[in-house]
This record gives C-alpha cells, structure tokens and sequence, in this order.
C-alpha cells in the first residue's frame, strides 16, 4: 500500500512537508422539536406536578408520555387521564460510564418505571438508595426538582423507593 | 410468483481493526469490494447494480456517504441505492441485492456495507437526546442493559452465563484472520472480573468499535455455473420491524424476531431448527444476547436458551456452533457487522471460513437485528440449491 508519505514524495512543492492524514471537522445538531397536542398537554402539566397520560380507545392501554395515537393501533388517543407519582421498577441498569454529550454524574441508575395505571415504562433515574439495593418490583414516586419546575421531564429529578413492599410480578409481567 | 434462486459467489471483508487510518471510506468499502470480486473471478463490468448499507451517518459524521461512493464501487453508469435499518442493516442489504436477483432486475448484484467508526463517536451518536424522554441512554449498552437485566431475572439464568459466551466468541475469534480483537491471552477469570460498563454488562461482554467493510458477490443459476469456487444458496430470507416503545412490547424476545424466524424457515422447509440447522452466526453485541436469540430463534424454548450456553452447545465443537467467526463481539464496524454474519454464514456452506470452519456445514443462519431491538433481518443458506 502506498502511504501518504510516500504520495508526497512525488511532488516537488511539497518536499518535507508533513502529510496530512487527518482533520478534524466538528458536527453540531440541534432541533427545534414541535410536540403536538398531546406532548404539550404532558409537557405544560408538569410544572405542576401533574403526569398526565393517554389510553387507546381500542387496546385501552395507557401511554405516558402522551404521544397522541397508540403505535399498536394506529388510532389517535383522545382521552386523557392523570397519574399518581408512583409506580414500580420493573427493570433497570447502573450506568458506570459517561456518554460525550450526556451531562449526568456517573454512576446513576437508568430504570424503567412503571407508573401506576401505565402500560408503558418512563425512562428515569433512581436514587436516594444505594445502588445494590434497586430491584425489578420495588415501588418508587417522583422526587420533583423543585428549582427546575418547568416544561419539561427535568421537573423530575428522579425516583426514589417509597417502603412499600415489592409489587406483585403479575402486575407488570407484560409491561416491562 | 416465480423466484430466481439465488448464489452467493464471491465473499470479501477487510481486516477489521479499531482504526484505519490508510485508508478513506471509499478506499475501505473499495477492499471488500475488490476482494469480493476476485473470489468470484469477475471484473467490475460483470456487475449489474451495487446496493450498499451503513449505519446511521452520524456514526462516521459523514451525511450520506454513498454519494461519493460511487466511484469507488464502480457503480458509474449502474443502478446504486442504500439500505438503512440501523444496526440490521448489513443483513437487510443484502436481502436487498438478493431480491433484485431473485425477482430477476438484475443478474449479478455486488452489495456492500461498511463503518468507520473511528471517524466519529458511534456512543455520541446513539446518546442524542430526545425531547420527551429523560437523557439517561448511555450508548447502545446502557440501552440494552436493562433488557438483559430483565432475560436475567425472568430465566434465574446464573450469573457467569454472559462471560461464557464472551470467552468463546473471543477464542473463536483467534481463528479468524478477519476479527478485529484476538485476544490471545484472555482468561474466563479476566472476562469475570473485568469492568462492569452498565451493570450488568461488563467490559469483556461489550463489543468493540471497529472500522471494517464486508461486501457480497450475489447472483442468479447462470452466474452460479460459472463460479470457480462453490456457492452458497439463499434457502430463505425475511425482514422485519417493530415500534421501539409500544405496550407490551417484549425487548427479552421481541415479536419481530420471532416472525422473522419463523418466514425464513417457512421459506427453507425448517420445522426444527436445532436439527436442520448446522451452525448460525447471529448478532451478539453483548455476549448475553446470545442466550437471548437463541430462544427468540427457536433454537430453545423460552427460558432454556442459557443451558445451550452452559451445556457447551454453541461452541466451535458443539452441535449448534454459534458465531465460529468470534461474532460482533470480536468486530464491530456496526453497519457492515449484519453483513459479516451473512457472509460468515455463506463462507461456512461454501467450506471456505478456513481455521474457523465447521467440519460438514450445510445450512447456516446469518442474523442481525438494529435499532431498539425492532428491526431484524435474517437469511439461510446452504450448500445445495433450493429446489423451488
């Protein structure tokens, strides 16, 4: 294979000249994201402490956060409920390693929960527990962040265990 | 409606390593083209189309780089499209070049797929945030972890069954002139104790980033005659997608995966494909995912997929060889690694995987799923032509 060097060799112009094998070209994304109704309803009750979810007028499962029509059905879902602060872990990881971009303090523990009366899991940090004590089951609520109340899922700072026993598997089997 | 059978008569892929830098995309996918090419003995002029495939374009911060490929590919003058499906797509392209055979477009289809990862930050890329969720996804491990997580609890599979898998693909790897990693000194004590990245998945479970390009010489029974070295024949060949959230979906064993399966061995005449079938190269990222997709596959029942594992099944000398080749957790250019399971699968058919081949392999599995577990393409070959 004939190296970059060797390339250079050939060029008279260029005589000592160090090869150029790499630049660096830095990429930026930013979106301007436009929620929709359904969005903006979740999104604009969370300042308030309110989660706010939608159930399929077909399947009858509840999406939170809203997305406006049920993947499964293709239908729009119309009616909107609100949510208790509480719900169950039925999965999740401890994040040892920090992602460029990702601005959280490593550990953390990236969980899925289960909001009570949910048949979706809301991606969310779990603390005020040390690490090794998380399980799939364990009841938690929403820790608010009460200076960053806002329209956004930042409101919530996490979840934290409430005590309770474990939920019963039965009761989020199918929803993990 | 009539298919065309379809060959698979050349096979070509770099040497993958964590970065090359002698080489630009182009002179990268030009290798495995190249060398695709003279293990069919034909010439760029016997080509008809080119289909290539890569992962998402922030995974090298190149916006659609088949733009400037084709050249390289010697696709001037030729029908060129891309495939995009995530982390599937190596495998979904070249379900594409095989169908434009099989539905007689084209008489000899030269497919690619590629990454170089070295050129950007593929865990950036996959970390982007979305605006109604919390920015918690560290990467395509912090993703699959909980899922693992959740395979763990609902089988009681023992702890040790991830570094299992680990340890073969690497030492299957050391056979492989191909994988990126040969780690000829690994221990199973090293894979045990290595970091844990997103616990529960470690260090020596994780893929690695690779740079590397696989490309495909496919073509139709006129084409397969005149091959100098014997073919691998498509026996059947399915994709399918899923929503990423939706209630109920099932990220141990996704529904997808299951009917993916299920059409390719309709197609190929498979009822039991723990006996019909003599090895697969499936898409392992995380070495749990192997226990994982065996089940999603048919090849266990629901649960069971971790005894395969621990029982010695899937190893090189085992009755259901999975991965000879070291698999995606011995290389990982994400775009081309479907590709790489396909091809592997082909070699092995062929009786040309060489130190890695399976004594007597006469039908195979390639695999590759992408994207949040929801896009998943297979194919079957084997060594005698389809008779349908």
């Amino acid at each position: 294979m004939t190296t970059a060097a060797e390339l250079l060799a050939g060029i008279p112009e260029l005589a000592g000249a160090e090869p150029v094998t790499r630049v660096t070209i830095p990429a930026r994304l930013e979106y301007t994201h436009t929620p929709g109704s359904a969005q903006t309803r979740f999104l604009t009750a969370l300042p308030d402490k309110r989660l706010l979810a939608e159930r399929c007028p077909q399947c009858t499962r509840v999406y939170v956060p809203p997305r406006g029509a049920c993947p499964t059905c293709g239908v729009a879902t119309t009616e909107q409920l609100e949510l208790p602060h509480t719900g169950t872990v039925t999965t999740f990881c401890i994040v040892n390693i920090a992602a460029k971009g990702l601005n959280i303090e490593v550990p953390y523990c990236y969980a899925y929960v289960l909001l009570d009366g949910a048949h979706v899991g809301l991606h969310a940090r779990v603390g005020d527990v040390p690490y090794a004590d998380v399980r799939i089951g364990q009841r938690v609520e929403a820790v608010w962040n009460e200076e960053r109340l806002g329209p956004s899922l930042a409101s919530i700072s996490h979840f934290r265990p409430t005590g309770e026993p474990d939920a019963d598997p039965e009761s989020y089997r199918r929803w993990m | 409606m009539s298919k065309q059978p379809v060959a698979v008569v050349g096979v070509g892929q770099t040497k993958h390593v964590a970065a090359r830098q002698d080489v630009s995309i182009a002179g990268l996918v030009r290798e495995a083209a190249v060398r695709a090419l003279a293990d069919a003995e034909l010439t760029w002029a016997d080509i008809d189309a080119v289909v290539i495939g890569k992962a998402p374009d922030f995974f090298e911060g190149v916006m659609m780089p088949e733009l400037y490929l084709a050249e390289a590919l010697g696709a001037v003058g030729k029908p060129m499209l891309r495939v995009h499906t995530a982390g599937s797509v190596g495998g979904s392209t070249a379900l594409v070049a095989a169908n434009l055979v099989a539905a007689g477009v084209h008489g000899t289809v030269l497919t690619v797929a590629f990454e170089k990862q070295s050129e950007s930050n593929a865990m950036w890329g996959l970390s982007l945030p979305v605006p109604f969720q919390q920015p918690l996804t560290a990467g395509a491990g912090g993703f699959f972890a909980p899922h693992v997580r959740a395979y763990m609890r609902r089988t009681g599979a023992p702890d040790t069954v991830g570094s299992l898998v680990a340890f073969k693909d690497r030492r299957n790897a050391l056979k492989n002139p191909y994988a990126h990693l040969h780690e000829h000194d690994l221990t199973l004590e090293q894979v045990q104790t290595s970091p844990m990245l997103w616990d529960p998945i470690r260090y020596s479970e994780t893929c690695p980033s690779s740079d590397g390009a696989c490309a495909l010489v496919l073509t139709g029974d006129s084409g397969a005659a005149r091959a100098p070295r014997p073919p691998a024949w498509v026996h059947g060949g399915a994709m399918r997608s899923e929503p990423t959230i939706f209630a109920g979906k099932d990220y141990v064993s996704p529904q997808a995966g299951r009917d993916c399966a299920a059409d390719v061995y309709r197609q190929a005449g498979v009822t039991d494909p723990r006996r019909q079938i003599d090895l697969a190269e499936i898409y392992v990222p995380f070495s749990w995912y192997e226990p994982m997709w065996l089940e999603n596959l048919g090849f266990a029942d629901q649960g069971e997929g971790w005894k395969l594992v621990e029982a010695g099944v899937t190893e090189m000398d085992g009755d259901l060889p999975v991965n000879p080749s070291g698999g995606v957790l011995s290389s990982n250019p994400i775009g081309a690694s479907g590709m790489i399971r396909f091809a592997e699968a082909a070699l092995q058919v062929r009786g040309l995987a060489g130190e890695h081949q399976i004594d007597g392999a006469r039908r195979a599995l390639g695999h590759a799923y992408g994207g949040g577990a929801q896009f998943f393409s297979m194919w079957l070959v084997g060594s005698e032509r389809p008779d349908h």
